[in-house]
């Protein structure tokens, strides 16, 4: 059945799944009580049901269930992993390892580590958005205390050698902390096979609620703690206060349960449209995929459309298909995307891409609307591309002296 | 962000877009902006040189629905106008009659931009001076 408006940017948020919603409802109006308060019935409940919701969460990961400190969701993950392994491991050092395509929240949180006098690294990624291993070996010295590398990009799908990355980690000494947001639910995660210190991930990226989210910390082999970034009443084994958000935290639990159900299932569903939907989209001239197919996500394809503004192209279809563009006129900012950039993509490329993020509930019909709607407005757009005119009469672009502006 | 209709208007029916012949010599074409920055430009005008008047006018631009549409509108305002008349078209006219939002206000000045390049190349290969413009303040 074809639904309109038709959701591809699940790499944004995803719509929450009803059983989630379903498994919330009694936390708010009935079972209301603080997880923290110890003598009565109202936080003996809550607190099982937190207990059971982060048992549902580490079991996603393979963790154990005291290694999971819930949070407000994957940016405070971030910082709080950043800042509070910068703070606990002080006397070590301070050098933290990074790379130029991960998210704002840790780039960001890596500036402010520059600011209050910490050095950071950012590794270079290859074309298809890896970074090089080697080059991550001969980045670490004596002062070196945490590599954070992201297990999958949000914008390419582009998934991070994480075992490789441990292993140089483990070898030299130093913590690994993975922002696994886009990865965990979607594909197999855990952190004891792929050697993670620390990871955040959130739920509304899972079909669960947003406003929750969690640090995994370890805590065996070795054990690692973080100086907690908010004060109070020392919740989370003292690494997060604040109350927690029972009816949050119940979804996010139910959305692990049924992610690791039904992750094979969802994958195996979602990639096989993914790929129909590269393959037709492909058929046009001058198409081309960001970042690596072959490491990657399986609900992520990033494809510019050469001669063609991400914003103008969306702006064909956008009433009835949600979808992201990395062309500056999308966002706030003037450039466009950052992470195409680094992977080396002119800004004509990068200003042409368009993100799909397909997710469990895209039907077939949809990507058929998709295909259909994206190559009609590819094509009119073209026709109407003074830069398809000159590619069309073999105009080398490159060699024109364009008005600065 | 929202659309305003005229712009929507603009973009699903695009007034006047193509290609006039750029070697003949009653015709002036303006090409500005760059890929780079997301947005190229390229706007034509044809003249009648008894009257001076502009007879035709096409373009095609790369970018977002906002320079599409400027492009559009420009080339309807142009059509009938003399030379001198054109000259007078400013971006802001292009602004308010598409409503566009702040962070648009480059594409009108774009749209002007294109229109003042098409004049001084039709003066420059009809023997005339090329008009000294004012660098154009929003980009």
């Amino acid at each position: 059945m074809l639904n309109l408006p038709i959701y591809l940017d699940n790499n944004a948020t995803t719509q929450m799944d009803k059983r989630v919603f379903e498994a919330m409802t009694p936390y708010f109006l009935d079972h209301f009580g603080n997880a923290a308060s110890r003598n009565h019935p109202f936080g003996w409940q809550a607190e099982e049901a937190v207990d059971y919701a982060r048992g549902q969460v580490a079991k996603l990961i393979g963790a154990d269930p005291k290694e999971i400190i819930f949070t407000s969701g994957a940016t405070e993950a971030d910082n709080l992993a950043i800042k509070g392994v910068y703070e606990m491991y002080s006397s070590k050092g301070n050098h933290i390892i990074t790379a130029t395509t991960e998210h704002k929240a840790v780039l960001d949180t890596c500036k402010h580590i520059e600011k209050i006098g910490g050095e950071v690294t950012y590794l270079q990624v290859d074309k298809e958005g890896l970074i090089d291993l080697k080059e991550l070996e001969a980045a670490i010295k004596p002062t070196t205390i945490l590599i954070a590398i992201m297990y999958a990009n949000n914008e390419i799908g582009t998934i991070q050698p994480v075992k490789e990355i441990s292993a140089i980690a483990r070898k030299n000494g130093v913590l690994f902390f993975t922002d696994a947001t886009q990865a965990v639910g979607k594909i197999p995660v855990d952190v004891n096979k792929d050697g993670i210190d620390l990871m955040a991930f959130t739920a509304h990226k899972m079909y669960g609620p947003k406003g929750v989210g969690a640090l995994y910390v370890r805590r065996k082999n070795p054990r690692v703690k973080v100086t907690a970034q908010m004060d109070g009443g020392g919740h989370e084994r003292g690494m997060r206060s604040g109350t927690l958000n029972v009816p949050g935290i119940v979804g996010f639990g139910k959305a692990c349960e049924l992610c690791m159900q039904e992750m094979e299932a969802d994958t195996q569903h979602i990639s096989k449209m993914r790929d129909h939907l590269e393959t037709e989209l492909l058929k046009l001239e001058e198409a081309y995929v960001n970042g690596s197919r072959e490491h990657r996500l399986p609900h992520v394809a990033n494809i510019s459309f050469k001669h063609v503004e991400g914003e103008g192209l969306l702006m064909g279809f956008n009433k009835n298909i949600a979808l992201s563009s990395g062309s500056a006129c999308t966002s706030a900012s003037l450039e466009p995307s950052y992470v195409l950039k680094a992977l080396g993509l002119g800004d004509d490329l990068a200003h042409s891409s368009l993100r799909f993020g397909l997710g469990r509930f895209t039907n077939d019909e949809q990507i058929e609307y998709t295909i259909k709607a994206i190559s009609e407005t590819v094509l009119k757009l073209r026709e109407m591309s003074p830069l398809w005119e000159m590619y069309k009469e073999g105009i080398d672009l490159n060699t024109i002296e364009w008005a600065a502006h | 962000m929202a659309y305003s209709d005229k712009v929507i208007d603009h973009y699903s029916n695009p007034k006047n877009v193509g290609t006039l012949d750029k070697s003949s010599k009653n015709v002036g074409t303006g090409l500005v902006g760059a890929p780079e920055c997301g947005d190229v430009m390229r706007l034509q005008i044809q003249v009648d040189e008894a009257t001076g008047m502009i007879t035709d006018a096409k373009f095609k631009t790369f970018g977002c629905g906002s320079a599409i549409a400027s492009s559009s509108l420009a080339t309807e305002w142009l059509k009938g106008k003399s030379i001198d008349e054109a000259l007078k078209i400013d971006n802001m006219a292009i602004v308010e009659e598409l409503s566009l939002p702040p962070v648009k206000i480059h594409c009108s000045v774009l749209a002007e931009d294109a229109i003042k390049g098409a004049i001084n190349d039709y003066r420059i290969k009809n023997g005339m001076e090329a008009i000294k413009f004012e660098e154009s303040v929003v980009h």
